[in-house]
Order: structure tokens, then sequence, then C-alpha cells
């Protein structure tokens, strides 16, 4: 039972660790204020294309993208700040690729000095497994007597009375 | 970046792509039925599965002579690979520029 459970666990998140040739405080300041630096161009939720990253340095701010035409699209906010060791976001972002403020995954970004020009980052997407019960969530919320299919049936039976 | 077509923020930020998606959320069909649904043409159906099939968000199966598609029903599965493969890159990217800044 216990490595069921840890293998439940373990499916629930994914982890990641790269070591960076640079000093700590440079990593996170690289991260964070530099974001838009890095941040790969193709990863946005926008329909137009991305005109900037941005990860606003400061604990409640948000971290969003910001469109060619002036869009701009949330994907979460900043959970934990603390310079230069640990920052903790949420990702917000369904597997239909919109912003929910009701799902909530995090990340987790950690630097740890590994000398005074070399910083290990780790980094934990937590709660994947809600990805999952968002997608059957959805399902239900379509497929419900509340749903389309709840109210087509309404209609069609308002429809089928006599006059 | 050239392959920013096949990964699933790319698949889905075409707005015709997501609804062919969103359809397909509701239930399979095939190329035939989603084109009378969306004001594309079949050829051009077919395309946009083809990127969401790459992308892993779609799976498809042939039924005598039609091909139906559905979501992937791996759908956690299928996301957990792609933020797997994400953020790989995206740490490569961000390696890269934290060795490039110079101390100031």
């Amino acid at each position: 039972m216990a490595a069921t459970k840890m293998e439940a666990q373990a499916g629930s998140s994914l982890s990641r660790e790269i070591v960076v040739e640079a000093p700590q405080e440079r990593a996170f300041r690289v991260f964070t204020e530099s974001f838009d630096s890095w941040w790969p161009r193709e990863h946005h939720i926008g329909q137009s294309a991305m005109k900037q990253a941005v990860l606003e340095g400061r604990q409640g701010g948000g971290w969003y993208e910001l469109g060619e035409d002036g869009s701009r699209c949330q994907w979460g906010t900043v959970l934990v700040w603390d310079p230069p060791r640990k920052l903790v976001l949420t990702w917000q972002i369904t597997s239909q690729w919109q912003y929910d403020a009701a799902f909530v995954t995090e990340v987790e970004v950690r630097f740890s000095p590994e000398g005074p020009r070399r910083t290990r980052v780790v980094l934990e997407h937590r709660h994947l497994d809600r990805f999952g019960a968002a997608a059957d969530q959805m399902r239900q919320t379509f497929s419900s007597e509340g749903g389309w299919n709840g109210l087509l049936q309404r209609f069609a039976r308002a429809a089928e009375q006599p006059a | 970046m050239a392959n920013g077509s096949t990964d699933g923020f790319g698949a889905l930020s075409d707005p015709t792509r997501r609804g062919i998606f969103e359809e397909l959320a509701l239930r399979p069909r095939s190329v035939g039925e989603l084109a009378e649904k969306m004001p594309v043409s079949r050829p051009a159906v077919s395309q946009h599965l083809k990127v969401l099939k790459d992308a892993g968000l779609v799976v498809d199966r042939q039924e005598g002579t039609r091909r139906v598609y559905s979501v992937d029903p791996r759908g956690v599965e299928a996301m957990r690979h792609y933020l797997d493969r994400f953020w790989d890159r995206a740490l490569a990217a961000f390696k890269r520029a934290a060795e490039e800044e110079k101390d100031s």
C-alpha cells in the first residue's frame, strides 16, 4: 500500500535540476528579473504572438505574457518570494491552455550555492494530478443535466409541448 | 522555436484548432463531422488534426472506412510528458542566460 501511495505521489509531480556556472544571487536574478530574456518565445497561451514575458518580483505578484496586440494573459502568481533561495509560482494554465483562477498547480524553484560561482537549480512542478481532475470536471459539466445536454433536453421538451 | 507549432501551447494558440479540440473533448468525431461543424474546409481540418496529434493532444483510430479522432485519454500523462520536455528546454535556456550575463 505504501509503495502505491509513493508511486501516486511521484506521479503527481515532476522534478528537474540543472547546475549553472553562476553565483546564487545572479542565478536568482536572471531567473526572475531577466525572465523575458530566456523564457521560450513559443510558449504563450494568447492568440497573438508574445511580446514580453513578465515575472513580478514580489509575493503576490503576477507572471504573465504581454501579446504583440497589447493583450495580457495571466499564467499565475508568486506564492513565495525568498531571494536568492526560493521562488514558488502558481501555474494556472489548464490542459486546455487557458488561465483558470480555480485551477492551481505549483512550480517551486530552489537555488542552492555549490561554490562561489556555481548554483544548483531544482525545479519541481507539483499537483499535476489536478490536470486530470480538471478534465474530468469539464467533461462532467458539459455532460451533466445542468450542462448543454440538460439545456438541450429541456429545450426539446419545451419545443415538443403542444401550443 | 521552429517546432513551436508542434507543442501544446502552439497547437492550441490557433482559435480553429482550439475549437476542434473542444469539439473532441465532448465526444470523438470523424474528419467529416468536424468539417461540418467548423467554418473551414475538410483538408484544413485534417491539417489541424495532424498538428493536434503531433502535439500529443488527440489520438485517432480507424473505424471501418472512417478515421475517428478523440482527446488523448491519457491527458494527464500527455500533459506530464509535455511539461517534462518543456521544463528541460526552459531550464537549458535559463542556464545559457545566467552564464552569459556578466557580474555587475
